[in-house]
């Protein structure tokens, strides 16, 4: 072996060593709230178990996984309901924000006239103002779309017309050295520039839809996870209470990962 | 009338040189206070000016009034004959910013197209160069990086991306503001040689303003020494070197001898 070559294996292994801290580093970066995760539920059930705790006040997470199993085609049946009522609110409210708050950039008058309007719809609690959309729409979908849609506005477009105003003074000047037209500058310039602010509400309209949709079925509503944890309350049924909720967590959780993942693949910059 | 006039300059007009930017007694001002103090010359085409001055003097504010982003309070200027509007939608001139003002999200090739896309719709004619944005960024040295990202590349990279973005539309006219004056050593001299390599092949006029007595000297056939308070033009310093610059110039005593003598004027700006 020349010492060209004894250097290089020399080199090929220290890159394999680094490579296996690294891989124990994530793995310990994951293990750990993992672990801990697990060590909670486990000092709850032991806890639950101990002092003998009614399954109505506090469900085991033995009872809470045994219903959520055995109760799966129901929880089912409810959770399609609130994730098209989530999905739909998401999308209208975030799409009429976008749009209003185009308009609030183009035009300082009707940001003005509107604006405050919108503090103040933003204002009133969404548990005030469910019963409300209820009475106008109905107990069907579109009060719930509502509610959700209503709930993701307002940070959308707080976010949408900070975006569209965050270019910066070169690349408008820019545009005007290459005598740009308004809908050049818009569609070229400021809506991608927006996108990373976008994208930050969208994370936050990802979740809070899905607080907006149960909360619609709270006030009125036969199907739905929101009505499945009235109904479960109600019935003193604390496991189902427990799968539900676990069920509109996850729905939460899905949704903040499909926006995430659209964050990462639009916004490579 | 008219037959009369144009017998007379014709004559002129092939005795001495095409003008490329003229300003008669241009004076801008900001509210009260004025940037720019009834400035005159003449710029004869394919030459490189050179701009120095103290802070204040209005470096940049002349090249923001040849490039029609601020009007002049008073006076004339020309860009070839043209207003400065009209030579703006002809595409006459570039402009080179200090930050490269490239847009984060498109990649190299993508923004040295930028020009090429925006203004068609307005009936803009916009002239294309003989080089193609590939064939640019290979001028400037950034071959196998056209799909790389701003982010992605060096500050001497992106303003290299800049500066062929700038070339797209064969501009007459290159109006440069300190490109260089936030890149180490290095790598401005070695864009500065590059940049001289560029005049050369493409015959266009440069007027480039920095605030580095040697770059100005070692770019510039003429230096433009502005006053402040208000801006006024001092003198113009025309540095008889060799056409053929190379980095060893430097250390000649003449280069120093103009450097010196550039750097006391400055003193008495």
């Amino acid at each position: 072996m020349t010492i060209a070559e004894t250097n290089l294996a020399e080199q090929n292994s220290t890159e394999l060593e680094e490579r296996r801290i690294e891989r124990r580093k994530k793995l310990k970066a994951g293990a750990l709230p993992l672990g801990t995760a697990i060590a909670l539920l486990l000092i709850w059930q032991l806890g639950v178990r101990l002092f003998q705790v009614p399954t109505y006040i506090a469900p085991a997470p033995s009872d809470v996984a045994i219903t959520f199993v055995d109760k799966f085609p129901i929880l089912m049946a409810n959770f399609w309901p609130t994730f098209y009522e989530s999905v739909l609110g998401f999308f209208f409210g975030n799409v009429f924000a976008i749009l209003i708050a185009i308009a609030f950039v183009h035009s300082r008058t009707v940001e003005r006239a509107f604006f405050p309007i919108a503090v103040f719809v933003n204002t009133i609690p969404i548990l005030a103002i469910a019963p409300i959309l209820v009475l106008i729409f109905g107990p069907g979908l579109t009060a719930k779309v509502v509610i959700a849609a209503l709930i993701c506005f307002f940070p959308t477009l707080v976010n949408m017309v900070r975006g569209l105003q965050a270019v910066s003074p070169q690349a408008l000047e820019l545009a005007r050295i290459l005598s740009a037209s308004k809908s050049e500058v818009f569609w070229k310039i400021r809506l991608p520039s927006s996108l990373p602010f976008l994208f930050s509400a969208l994370r936050i309209a990802a979740t809070t839809c899905v607080i907006g949709a149960i909360v619609g079925e709270w006030v009125g509503a036969d199907l739905g996870l929101g009505a499945l944890i009235i109904d479960s309350t109600f019935n003193f049924n604390s496991p189902l209470l427990y799968a539900t909720v676990f069920m509109s967590s996850g729905l939460s959780v899905f949704l903040f990962a499909s926006v995430a993942i659209a964050e990462r693949l639009i916004i490579r910059w | 009338m008219s037959a009369v006039a144009k017998t007379k300059i014709t004559p002129i007009n092939t005795a001495s040189p095409t003008i490329a930017a003229s300003l008669k007694n241009a004076s801008v001002k900001f509210g009260t206070f004025t940037a720019i103090d009834s400035l005159s010359i003449d710029i004869e085409e394919g030459s490189f000016y050179t701009i120095l001055g103290p802070s204040g003097c209005g470096k940049s504010t002349m090249l923001r009034l040849v490039s029609d982003l601020i009007p002049a309070a008073s006076g004339d200027v020309k860009i070839f004959g043209k207003t400065t509007e009209a030579a703006r939608l002809a595409r006459e001139f570039a402009f080179v910013f200090q930050d490269a003002a490239l847009l984060p999200w498109r990649s190299a090739l993508k923004n040295v197209e930028l020009p090429l896309e925006i203004g068609r719709k307005r009936g803009i004619e916009i002239p294309v160069g003989n080089k193609s944005p590939h064939e640019l960024l290979e001028m400037v040295g950034l071959k196998g990086r056209e799909n790389a990202l701003p982010h992605e590349l060096s500050g001497g990279m992106r303003q290299r991306v800049a500066i062929a973005r700038a070339l797209v539309c064969q501009p007459k006219l290159l109006l440069m503001d300190e490109p260089f004056g936030a890149l180490d050593e290095m790598t401005r001299d070695h864009l500065n040689m590059q940049l001289l390599q560029i005049w050369k092949e493409t015959g266009t006029t440069i007027l480039f303003v920095t605030h580095s007595i040697p770059e100005a000297v070692f770019l510039g056939q003429k230096v433009m020494m502005l006053q402040a308070h208000p801006g006024r033009l001092r003198e113009i310093v025309e540095i008889d070197l060799p056409e053929n610059r190379t980095i060893e110039l430097r250390d000649t005593q003449e280069f120093t001898r103009y450097s010196a003598y550039l750097r006391k004027l400055l003193e008495t700006c």
